[in-house]
């Protein structure tokens, strides 16, 4: 039988710690930051496989690091996300929820399993101002952090946010934002520390639109996300739709909940069909 | 706190299974408490008389894909239970539900099916197609079946514009279903409730194939004002508290509401020409 060697609980935590790192540390990084319209989310991402997503009406998730791990935590939260939307209401539904479940699975699994996750996560809630807007950073020790204004996540995340530290600002404009979201993610790992230019295909891109009612998460791709980097901005109608359905042309509704009636008094333009 | 977490505030094991895509089958695993037709009935009775029944609904197929609407009665026995309940509903962002039967079941299965569908949406991160969404609902009307049995019936109707039709002439789509579950896609119109009789009488002499959305509306408002007008549990237009039916349009543009202003007008050109030619 294989001799079992005696190693200090500080010891095992501190390997564990660099094994998460070091994974986190091999991927690509993200950003998240608030905007006068809402939330940016930006990954750099060359794949189709998505680091940012929609978790609920006004909340969404980004995260770096090990794909099939954090694709897992963001399953969990959707299903936790829904599950107490039908329970309760769509306005039960809380980012900060969301973060505490989180950090309490990421502890376990870090204290309890063998190998750690190996992410780093970000829930972000949208509100009604910059200043209401809730920034949820979580590790993959199931420490968490409450980041106003703006994060970064990934191997390289304090470079970055040196960046955004110095130029961010909450009443900046989308393209603005983007900019320097894109600007912060090419600041590192270029070839002999030199400045990157990223280009909209290099780019995972959404927001939160904090003027929206219902589902506020909006993916920016394709032709719309080319003429943002370019620094022109984009009509609304022009911005992605909710995850999956095609670009919409009229003011697209919020889905209104049999039990919530009241998202529908927000949906206010008239749509092209009824002219 | 939600049923199915775990008191130490970590997700369950069951939320972190790889599981399924479908928020109705992960419910009947975490909490199976919260799904319609899980419920133990007592034998015997019938629960019929003791809620609110809901009743005509009417879809049309239009050229730009289809339009709903429902009267606005409730009923309990002989009595209105209510005279502005909404029972047509989004499904998701192209997709419409009406509901007749029982009203308090058909409201949790109409919230149930928008949940389903958007976390389908959330997980995969692509929608379902009509066919499928068609399909989920048939399944979940058959796992109302024993409460069904036992007077607490609901049918849904569902329609939807669909963004990849076998024939881009026909996006617009209707589906009906029994209390058994069976889904039966319908041609042109289709209508459910106790007035859906008369409705659907109405529709088969004016409907064209083709018809333009405008003109369904109206020709939707005028099917509901007859089965209204034979059918004690179909309320009609509410001149008096300005309750109007609710109509909804999906197109390639989404789903829409018709605002109160936009059915106020229809349902007052369908009174007045009633008062000339009370046969339509």
């Amino acid at each position: 039988m294989a001799m079992q060697f005696y190693a200090s609980p500080e010891q095992v935590q501190r390997d564990r710690s660099e094994y998460a790192r070091k994974g986190i540390a091999r991927g690509r990084s993200a950003v998240v930051l608030s905007y006068e319209g809402g939330i940016l989310l930006v990954a750099e991402n060359i794949t189709t496989l998505r680091k940012i997503s929609e978790i609920y009406d006004r909340i969404a998730f980004a995260a770096v690091g090990r794909y099939n791990e954090f694709e897992n935590l963001r399953r969990a939260g959707v299903r936790m996300a829904d599950m107490v939307g039908l329970t309760y209401d769509r306005r039960d539904v809380t980012g900060r929820a969301l973060a505490n479940a989180y950090t309490q699975t990421l502890g376990a699994i870090f204290s309890e399993t063998q190998k750690p996750y190996e992410v780093e996560i970000c829930i972000a809630q949208v509100g009604a101002s910059p200043e209401q807007d809730e920034l949820y950073r979580i590790m993959y020790d199931g420490s968490a952090l409450d980041e106003p204004g703006f994060m970064a996540m990934g191997g390289q995340a304090e470079a970055i946010s040196n960046v955004l530290r110095e130029r961010h600002d909450v009443n900046a404009d989308l393209p603005s934002a983007l900019a320097l979201a894109a600007e912060a993610l090419g600041s590192v790992g270029g070839e002999n520390g030199q400045p990157r230019t990223l280009e909209a295909k290099q780019l995972e891109v959404a927001v939160l639109d904090r003027r929206r009612a219902g589902r506020t998460f909006r993916r920016i791709a394709d032709a719309a996300l080319t003429s943002l980097l370019g620094h022109q901005s984009v009509p609304d109608a022009d911005l992605g739709e909710t995850d999956a359905a095609p670009p919409a042309h009229g003011d697209s509704k919020p889905t209104e909940s049999a039990a919530s009636e009241n998202t529908e008094s927000a949906a206010p333009e008239k749509s092209a069909e009824s002219e | 706190m939600a049923t199915g977490f775990d008191p130490s505030g970590r997700l369950p094991d069951i939320f972190l299974n790889t599981g399924t895509s479908s928020f109705t089958q992960f419910l009947s695993a975490a909490a199976p408490e919260l799904l319609p037709g899980r419920r133990p009935l007592p034998p015997g009775l019938s629960a019929g008389d003791v809620a609110p029944h809901g009743t005509t609904i009417v879809a049309i197929a239009t050229a730009e894909g289809v339009v709903m609407a429902g009267d606005r009665r409730a009923t309990m026995g002989n009595l209105i239970a209510s005279r502005d309940i909404k029972k047509v509903h989004p499904a998701d962002a192209y997709s419409l539900i009406g509901i007749a039967g029982t009203a308090g079941i058909g409201i949790e299965l109409i919230r149930l099916f928008q949940v389903e569908l958007e976390h389908y949406e959330k997980t995969e991160g692509a929608m379902l197609s009509l066919d499928g969404k068609a399909n989920r609902l048939a399944a979940m009307v058959r796992g109302n079946l024993g409460a069904a049995m036992q007077g607490l019936a609901v049918v849904p109707l569902f329609a939807g514009f669909d963004l990849a039709p076998a024939d881009p002439a026909r996006a617009g789509r209707i589906f009906s279903f029994d209390v058994a579950g069976g889904l039966y896609e319908e041609t042109g119109y289709e209508a459910i409730g106790s007035g859906s009789l008369f409705a659907k009488a109405a529709l088969k002499k004016r409907y064209r194939e083709g018809v333009g959305t405008e003109d369904a509306i109206r020709l939707a408002v005028e099917a509901l004002y007859d089965a209204a007008d034979d059918d004690t549990a179909t309320g009609g237009p509410d001149l008096t508290r300005k309750i109007y039916p609710v109509v909804m349009t999906a197109t390639a543009n989404g789903t829409n509401r018709l605002s109160d202003a936009e059915v106020t007008a229809v349902a007052e050109q369908v009174v007045s020409g009633r008062m000339e030619n009370p046969g339509g």
